[in-house]
C-alpha cells in the first residue's frame, strides 16, 4: 500500500469517527443546498442551460489550440505579457522570475486554486517572498498553515472559536467570536497590504477567446483590489480555461454563482483584458498571464475522459458528494478533492498511486447531477478502476475471483461452499472485525446476516 | 522548440482523436457547432418583464436582497437631495469621485473636500475618503447588477476601495438582463475594452465563518445607486 492510500485512510477513519465535524459539515452544507436550489429555481430552464453550458465547453475544449491563439494574441496587442508553463515547476520559475526583475518584497495574492496546485507559495516563500493570501477564508487557512478544505469555501471546517483563537494567536487581535468582528479584524489587517504590496497575484475562472479577457468571479472584492493597487499584477490560469465568447459570459457567470455559492451572481465579476490602458487613471503599469498546462494535454489526449477538463471549478460536486460529506475535504490530501479532484488528479498525479479515490465513492451519481457543465463524472471514476486494474491488476483480487468463479460455476463446489460457510460461521463471529478475520474491512463496522442452516433450495426439496 | 510551440503541439496531437459531447451517451463526435449554444441564454435565465416598469421593480427587488440601496428618483435635483441626505446621515468627511456629466452635476451640492481620480491621485488619501461616487455603463434588472469599467467609473480603484459606493445611474441605462448586458458593452466598446470591466452584484460580502453573511469583507460595505 503506498503512502497516500495509507494516509487516506488513516485520515478517512479519523474524520469519519469525528461526529462534531460531520455534523458541523453537514449543516453548512444543508444551508448551501436551499440556497442553490432556490437559484436554480429562479431559472426558466436549468437543465438547458447546463446543456449549452456543455456544448459551450465541449467546443472550447475540442478547439483549444485555436481559441488560445486567438486568446493570447489578443492579450498581447493591449500590452499583456504571457507566459506558457508546460510543467508547475515552470509556472514558480516564472513567476519567481517576474518578482526578481521588479524587485517585489511583498506579494498580495487573491484565491486561486492553480497556485495551491503548483505550491507557489511555499516556492515564493522559500525564495525570500513576503506573500500574503487576502480572500478571508485563503488567508485563515494560511495562518493555520494549511492547505484549502474545499476549493470554494476553503475554512469551512472552522468553527468562529477556533478562527477567533487563532486571530488572537497570529494577529493579537479578536474582539469576539462574532463573524463580523472577526472578518473586520482582517479587512484592516488587509487594508495597507493591498496598498504597499508590489506585486497582485490573481487565478481565473474563464478566459475568453473572442476578446482576450480574463474573468475573476469573487464576493469579498479583495481580487478587484489586488488587480488594481499594485504596480504589476500576475494571472496563472489553467489551459482548459477558456470560453469562446465574450457573450458566452451571460450564461457561465450566473451558472458558476449558482452551483457554486446558491448566489445569482457573485458579488465582483471582473473581467480583464489588459494592464493599465493610456487614458485611464490606475491600474497596474504591467500585467502577466501565465498559462500552465501542468500535464492538462495528458487530459486532453484521453477522450473518454475529456470533458474533465470542462470544469470550472465551482465545487457543486463536493458539496453533494456523500463521500466528500463524511471524509472531509483534507483527507483526499489533493489539491482538487471530491468527485472531480478523484477524477482529475489520477491524471496530473499518476493513476497508480491516486487510483483509491476512484474507489472511495458509492458511485450514486450525485456529482454528475449537480455538475453545471455536465460531467460525467461517476462514469469516470468506474473508468480509473477499470484503466489502473488493467494497467496492473491486482494478484490477490485475481486469485480471489478466479477461485470464486469456479466455485460459483459448479454445483458439487457451491453446494459444499455453503456447507463449510455454515459450519465456519461460528468461528468467523469469534475473530470478527479482528486482525485474523479475512472479512475484516467489511465486518469492522457491519454485521454478516447468519447463514441458515437450510438453504432455499434444500427447503424447496423438502416441502411437503 | 519554445513551451508554446510544444504545448500547441500536445494540445494538436491530443486533439486528432474525437470526443463525444458530454451528456450524450457517445453521441456524435462531429458535432459541430452551428451557433453558439448560448444564444438563447435570455430564454433559459431567469425571467424578465417585458415592460419598464417591471424592469425597475425587479432592479429594485433585487437590489434589497443583495442588501444595496436603491432609490429611483426624477430628476438631477433629486439626485442631488438624495446624495445631500446620505452625506448629512452618514458625515462624510471627504469624497472621491471622477468627473463626468452626472457627476459633475450630482456632486457639486457636497460642501466637502473632493478626490478625484480621473487623474493621477494619491492611494492613500482615497483611502481616507468615506465615500466613493462614480457613473456607470448600465444596471441589470435581471440580477440587480451595476456594470461599470475602468473608463466609465473613474479607473479601477474608485469603486472597490471607499467604504460606500455610490453610482449614479439615469433610467435608460437600465437593461433587462445579461445577455443585454453583454450586447451593450459590445456596441458600445468593441474591439477597444477598457482594460477592466465590473459587474457589481451588490455590496463587498463574505460567508467564510460558518456561512455567515457579513458585508464590507474589503470592498464597500455599502452601495448605494441613485438613478434619475
Amino acid at each position: 500500500m503506498n503512502i497516500f492510500v495509507s494516509e487516506f485512510k488513516r485520515r478517512a477513519a479519523e474524520k469519519t469517527a469525528d461526529l462534531r465535524h460531520r455534523q458541523f459539515i453537514r449543516s453548512a452544507l444543508r444551508g448551501y443546498e436551499a440556497a442553490r436550489d432556490k437559484r436554480k429555481g429562479a431559472f426558466q430552464s436549468w437543465e438547458s442551460a447546463r446543456q449549452a453550458a456543455a456544448e459551450t465547453k465541449w467546443d472550447a475544449i475540442n478547439h483549444l489550440g485555436t481559441h488560445l491563439e486567438s486568446l493570447v494574441s489578443k492579450l498581447e496587442t493591449r500590452g499583456t505579457k504571457v507566459h506558457w508553463a508546460s510543467s508547475g515547476a515552470q509556472a514558480r520559475d516564472i513567476i519567481t522570475q517576474i518578482l526578481r526583475d521588479k524587485n517585489a518584497r511583498s506579494i498580495i495574492k487573491s484565491k486561486a486554486m492553480t497556485s495551491e496546485e503548483i505550491h507557489l507559495n511555499e516556492a515564493l516563500e522559500h525564495a525570500g517572498f513576503k506573500v500574503v493570501e487576502s480572500d478571508l477564508g485563503e488567508f485563515i487557512v494560511q495562518l493555520r498553515h494549511e492547505a484549502p478544505y474545499h476549493i470554494v469555501f476553503p475554512s469551512m471546517h472552522l468553527t468562529r472559536g477556533e478562527i477567533r483563537e487563532l486571530f488572537q494567536r497570529e494577529l493579537g487581535d479578536a474582539p469576539s467570536d462574532n463573524p463580523e468582528d472577526l472578518t473586520m479584524v482582517v479587512r484592516r489587517v488587509m487594508r495597507q497590504k493591498f496598498i504597499q504590496a508590489d506585486v497582485g497575484f490573481t487565478g481565473a475562472n474563464f478566459a475568453i477567446a473572442e476578446t482576450g479577457m480574463i474573468s475573476i468571479a469573487e464576493n469579498e472584492g479583495n481580487s478587484r483590489l489586488t488587480s488594481a493597487l499594485p504596480k504589476t499584477m500576475i494571472t496563472l490560469i489553467g489551459i482548459e480555461k477558456v470560453l469562446p465568447r465574450f457573450a458566452d459570459l451571460a450564461l457561465f457567470l450566473p451558472m458558476l454563482a449558482t452551483a457554486g455559492a446558491g448566489q445569482m451572481m457573485t458579488c465582483y465579476n471582473t473581467m480583464y483584458s489588459g494592464p493599465r490602458q493610456p487614458g485611464e487613471p490606475d491600474g497596474p503599469e504591467e500585467w502577466h498571464v501565465v498559462l500552465l498546462d501542468n500535464r492538462r494535454t495528458e487530459l486532453l489526449a484521453d477522450p473518454e475522459q475529456r470533458d474533465a477538463l470542462h470544469c470550472i471549478r465551482c465545487g457543486a460536486c463536493l458539496n453533494v458528494c456523500p463521500v466528500f460529506r463524511n471524509v472531509g475535504g483534507s483527507t483526499y490530501g489533493t489539491t482538487y478533492s471530491g468527485p472531480v479532484g478523484s477524477v482529475i488528479t489520477p491524471h496530473l498525479r499518476g493513476l497508480q498511486d491516486w487510483k483509491h479515490l476512484s474507489n472511495a465513492s458509492s458511485l450514486c451519481g450525485a456529482c454528475t447531477e449537480a455538475c453545471p457543465v455536465k460531467i460525467d463524472l461517476h462514469h469516470h471514476l468506474l473508468q480509473n478502476r477499470r484503466n489502473a486494474s488493467a494497467s496492473k491488476p491486482a494478484f490477490f483480487e485475481r486469485l480471489a475471483y478466479t477461485i470464486f468463479g469456479m466455485v460459483a460455476n459448479d454445483p458439487k463446489f457451491w453446494w459444499l461452499a455453503k456447507k463449510l460457510a455454515w459450519l465456519a460461521q461460528p468461528f468467523q463471529n469469534l475473530a470478527k472485525g479482528t486482525a485474523v478475520d479475512p472479512a475484516k474491512a467489511w465486518t469492522k463496522t457491519r454485521d454478516l446476516p447468519p447463514m441458515p442452516r437450510e438453504t432455499f433450495k434444500d427447503w424447496w426439496r423438502n416441502r411437503t | 522548440m519554445s513551451e508554446r510551440d510544444q504545448i500547441l503541439g500536445r494540445i494538436r496531437e491530443a486533439l486528432q482523436t474525437k470526443a463525444p459531447l458530454s451528456g450524450s451517451q457517445g453521441g456524435s463526435p462531429d458535432y459541430a457547432v452551428a451557433q453558439p449554444p448560448a444564444a438563447h441564454a435570455c430564454d433559459w435565465l431567469p425571467s424578465v418583464g417585458k415592460q419598464l416598469d417591471s424592469q425597475f421593480s425587479l432592479f429594485a427587488y433585487n437590489a434589497a436582497d443583495l442588501k444595496a440601496e436603491f432609490q429611483l428618483l426624477n430628476s438631477a435635483a433629486e439626485a442631488r437631495q438624495a446624495l445631500l441626505q446620505l452625506h448629512n446621515a452618514s458625515g462624510w468627511k471627504k469624497v472621491a469621485c471622477h468627473s463626468g456629466g452626472l457627476t459633475d452635476a450630482v456632486c457639486s451640492i457636497l460642501d466637502v473636500p473632493l478626490l478625484r481620480t480621473d487623474r493621477p491621485y494619491d492611494v492613500q488619501e482615497l483611502e481616507k475618503c468615506d465615500a466613493g461616487i462614480t457613473e456607470c455603463d448600465g444596471l441589470i434588472a435581471q440580477t440587480g447588477s451595476v456594470v461599470v469599467t475602468s473608463r466609465s467609473a473613474g479607473g479601477r480603484v474608485l469603486s472597490v476601495l471607499p467604504p460606500h459606493h455610490i453610482v449614479l445611474a439615469r433610467r435608460e441605462q437600465l437593461v433587462p438582463d445579461l445577455p443585454a448586458a453583454f450586447d451593450l458593452l459590445r456596441e458600445k466598446y468593441a474591439p477597444d475594452y477598457p482594460s477592466m470591466i465590473s459587474f457589481i452584484t451588490g455590496p463587498s460580502r463574505t460567508g467564510d465563518i460558518e456561512r455567515i453573511l457579513v458585508l464590507g469583507a474589503h470592498g464597500p460595505k455599502k452601495l448605494t445607486i441613485l438613478c434619475y
